[in-house]
């Protein structure tokens, strides 16, 4: 993964020193609420509900054991114990002391981490695919482009106030595992016919408020050119966005309402001027970021381990774990794990400070000292050897975190919603622990197979529920707290917007509503058909009619 | 007077910024003798009065874009660029395109919501001359601020004050894992 040199490290400790003064300043009154706000946002730094909320940046979700081990000593020793992993691939700390923040900064620049830019109207941290460098489908690693877009806009001096928050997303895979899609800028890394590499560029995707798939601005930007492309893109938005109303202030609405065309024609008109100018990548440079993600020394080993082959077939609970939550590896002998952190009972995404710590001591173990996190609120061990599979299983599941569900309807994504977010405007994870209450039932839910239930306590959209095969939206009715099902949503290279079916329900309906959506899928589905396949193949109405069938009367109760 | 920080120095400065009133149209508002700096409206009504001054100078406001202005800058003493609020960042493209864009090379001003947790940002994107609104900081305040000029010593990207982004600058080593 990507080492600090004495550059990265110094700009680290550079913002430790300005963020405590300005924290210093703030609390002194010599900054005022308004002034000290965005400053404290694009230090990750929010006022919740109960308290701060600090959002620790995990640059395309790439971190090492001892980073993990920093975030537990975190939980422990300036929060309650836990984390909270994000979809944006970070991770959430919900019960900081403003006035330790500092101290917590120094503490994660001392392993190479920190908070810049994980909120705030500028350029976020970067997501991507979380099996990077080891999936079997990958075309070209995307991290190096990653880390060279994480430095180029990191203090971008330029875009530090943009319109609004801006997001951006690399893959270079076949299938599309970071959604480039739904952000405001997504990059594929491709190939052209000449074998050169380059990024297919999509512009103005988004959810919130109003969820848009994003269009193609460019079929093949070369490689040279992506800082000073990106550069013109952000230099158009941060003009012309509009500044009136936040609400229409994304990238996605300017392109929408110039069209793709008249965008393109003015980031182009842009480009003239910034193309083969300084910021022009070089092979050397390039190569130089790249050293930092060969692969890690692998052993030659068999394609099949042949004890891991026989525990396999002797340990049906191993077996059922390692069909939902170990994936393939580009490498013979070797698999990547998906560590869950779904877990009945607990909120999406959450993991304690010992199981950090737990976590940890696996990667060092069996995983080359790496740890990723994914958009789907789970962790991954990227490089464990099969014949150590078994070991790895069974030290997850003494600590919870081998539930065997990944892609099933327990694998829920949810934002932490109205019990900790200030913005929310409804419960997100007591419906989300309901939900994997009612389908505790392990058989049940393989049959029902791939599906993706996501759930955002408010527009804002967190929990991508847009995305969702499943979608459910917190939103408030005269102070009640009501749920808005989408279905149809996909995430991926096909990615959709789902649709509403209908009215929205109370929190104690969810769990009938979300068994009666899948009752009409299994009446209904073709032969190894997913849920969302066959949502597009017979629309929303047999879902809506068999969900709101005997509507009425829960209605009249609901409000009784 | 009010005070300026001018090449990363803290100095008087005597030129005037007139802002339209309610009411007061471009072509009747009284500009006062000495320095100013007019809004680009007045500067539009009245060209040829306010060029034969030779010290008058033009602010532009958040919307008003660098290329309105490209065409009269050999005629101007100095332009500004106002912030209405900090958190509106449309001034620092403005400013990078009046710097290499259309070479200007003149003093480039700063106004309005100017917070000194920005300079170094103005700065880099080729401010000259910043100037905080009346009374935001006092003397004390203004000359400590000049250390957030160096908050980052070394910044990864190109910019206007440094167009060579780091790696084009330093050599950098390569610590793989």
């Amino acid at each position: 993964m990507y080492r600090y040199d004495e550059y990265d490290q110094r700009l680290v400790d550079e913002r430790v020193a300005q963020f405590s003064d300005q924290t210093r300043r703030y609390l002194a009154g010599e900054l005022s609420e308004d002034e000290f706000r965005p400053l404290r946002l694009q230090n990750g730094l929010y006022i919740q509900r109960h308290a701060p909320m600090l959002r620790i940046a995990v640059p395309y979700g790439l971190f090492s054991s001892a980073q993990l081990r920093k975030l537990a000593h975190i939980a422990r020793h300036y929060d309650r114990g836990y984390g909270h992993f994000t979809t944006r691939q970070n991770i959430q700390f919900n019960w900081p002391a403003l006035e330790k923040v500092p101290e917590i900064l120094a503490q994660l620049a001392t392993v190479q981490m920190h908070a810049i830019q994980t909120s705030g109207n500028c350029i976020r941290n970067i997501t991507s695919d979380p099996y990077a460098g080891v999936a079997a489908d990958e075309l070209i690693d995307p991290r190096p482009w990653c880390e060279i877009l994480r430095q180029w806009s990191s203090f971008h001096p330029e875009f530090a106030h943009l319109p609004r928050k801006f997001k951006f997303a690399v893959n270079g895979a076949e299938e599309d595992r970071a959604v480039i899609q739904a952000h405001d800028i997504g990059l594929d890394v491709v190939k052209n016919a000449a074998g050169e590499v380059g990024f297919r560029v999509l512009v103005g995707g988004g959810l919130g408020r109003t969820p848009i798939i994003g269009e193609e601005i460019a079929a093949f930007v070369p490689w040279q050119h992506i800082v000073t492309y990106c550069e013109s893109i952000l230099r158009v938005y941060n003009l012309h966005g509009r500044r009136d109303n936040k609400y229409k202030a994304r990238i996605k609405i300017l392109v929408k309402a110039l069209g793709i065309e008249e965008f393109r024609r003015q980031v182009e008109a842009e480009w003239t001027f910034h193309k083969d100018g300084p910021s022009t990548l070089t092979a050397a440079e390039v190569a130089r970021v790249a050293a930092h993600f060969v692969d890690p020394a692998y052993e030659t080993l068999p394609a099949t381990d042949v004890g891991y082959a026989s525990l396999l077939a002797e340990n049906k609970p191993f077996a059922a774990w390692v069909k939902r939550n170990v994936r393939a590896h580009k490498v013979p002998g070797y698999a990547s794990v998906t560590v869950s952190l779904k877990k009945t009972g607990v909120p999406p995404g959450d993991i304690t400070e010992s199981q950090m710590d737990l976590l940890a001591d696996l990667a060092d173990a069996y995983s080359y000292g790496e740890v990723r996190a994914t958009h789907q609120q789970n962790l991954v061990l990227a490089d464990v050897r099969q014949s150590d599979l078994f070991k790895v299983w069974q030290t997850l599941r003494d600590a919870g975190l081998a539930t065997p569900n990944i892609g099933l309807l327990t694998d829920i994504i949810s934002c932490p919603g109205g019990d900790y977010c200030g913005l929310a405007n409804a419960k997100s994870i007591p419906i989300a622990n309901a939900i994997q209450e009612r389908f505790d039932n392990l058989d049940y839910l393989y049959d029902i197979g791939e599906i993706e239930l996501n759930i955002s306590g408010c527009m804002n959209a967190c929990g991508h529920h847009h995305v969702g095969h499943i979608g459910v939206l917190g939103v408030d009715k005269n102070g009640e707290e009501w749920y808005q099902v989408t279905i149809g949503g996909d995430q991926g290279n096909k990615a959709a917007i789902g649709k509403v079916i209908g009215p929205s329900f109370a929190a104690h309906e969810m769990p009938d509503v979300v068994t009666r959506l899948i009752e009409t899928y299994l009446a209904n589905r073709h032969e190894d058909e997913r849920f969302v396949d066959t949502v597009r193949r017979i629309g929303i109405e047999p879902f809506k009619a068999h969900v709101y069938g005997n509507r009425q009367t829960e209605k009249k109760v609901a409000h009784a | 007077m009010p005070k300026v920080i001018r090449n990363r120095r803290v100095e008087d400065d005597a030129r005037q910024i007139v802002r339209l009133a309610e009411g007061v149209t471009p072509e009747t508002v009284s500009i006062p003798a000495g320095p100013v700096l007019v809004p680009l409206a007045v500067w539009q009504a009245r060209t040829t009065e306010l060029a034969a001054r030779g010290d008058v100078g033009v602010w532009l406001d958040a919307a008003e874009g660098a290329e309105l202005i490209a065409a009269d800058l050999p005629k101007l003493a100095a332009v500004a660029v106002n912030f209405p609020a900090f958190t509106d960042g449309r001034g620092y493209s403005t400013a990078a395109l009046l710097r290499t864009r259309h070479g200007y090379t003149g003093e480039l001003r700063a106004i309005g919501d100017v917070l000194r947790d920005q300079f170094q940002a103005y700065v880099r994107c080729g401010f000259d001359t910043l100037q905080p609104n009346d009374g935001r900081y006092t003397d004390a305040q203004l000359e400590a601020a000049i250390a957030s000029l160096g908050d980052f010593s070394v910044p990864y990207q190109g910019a206007v004050d440094e167009p060579r982004p780091l790696w084009a600058r330093a050599q950098r080593e390569v610590r793989a894992s």
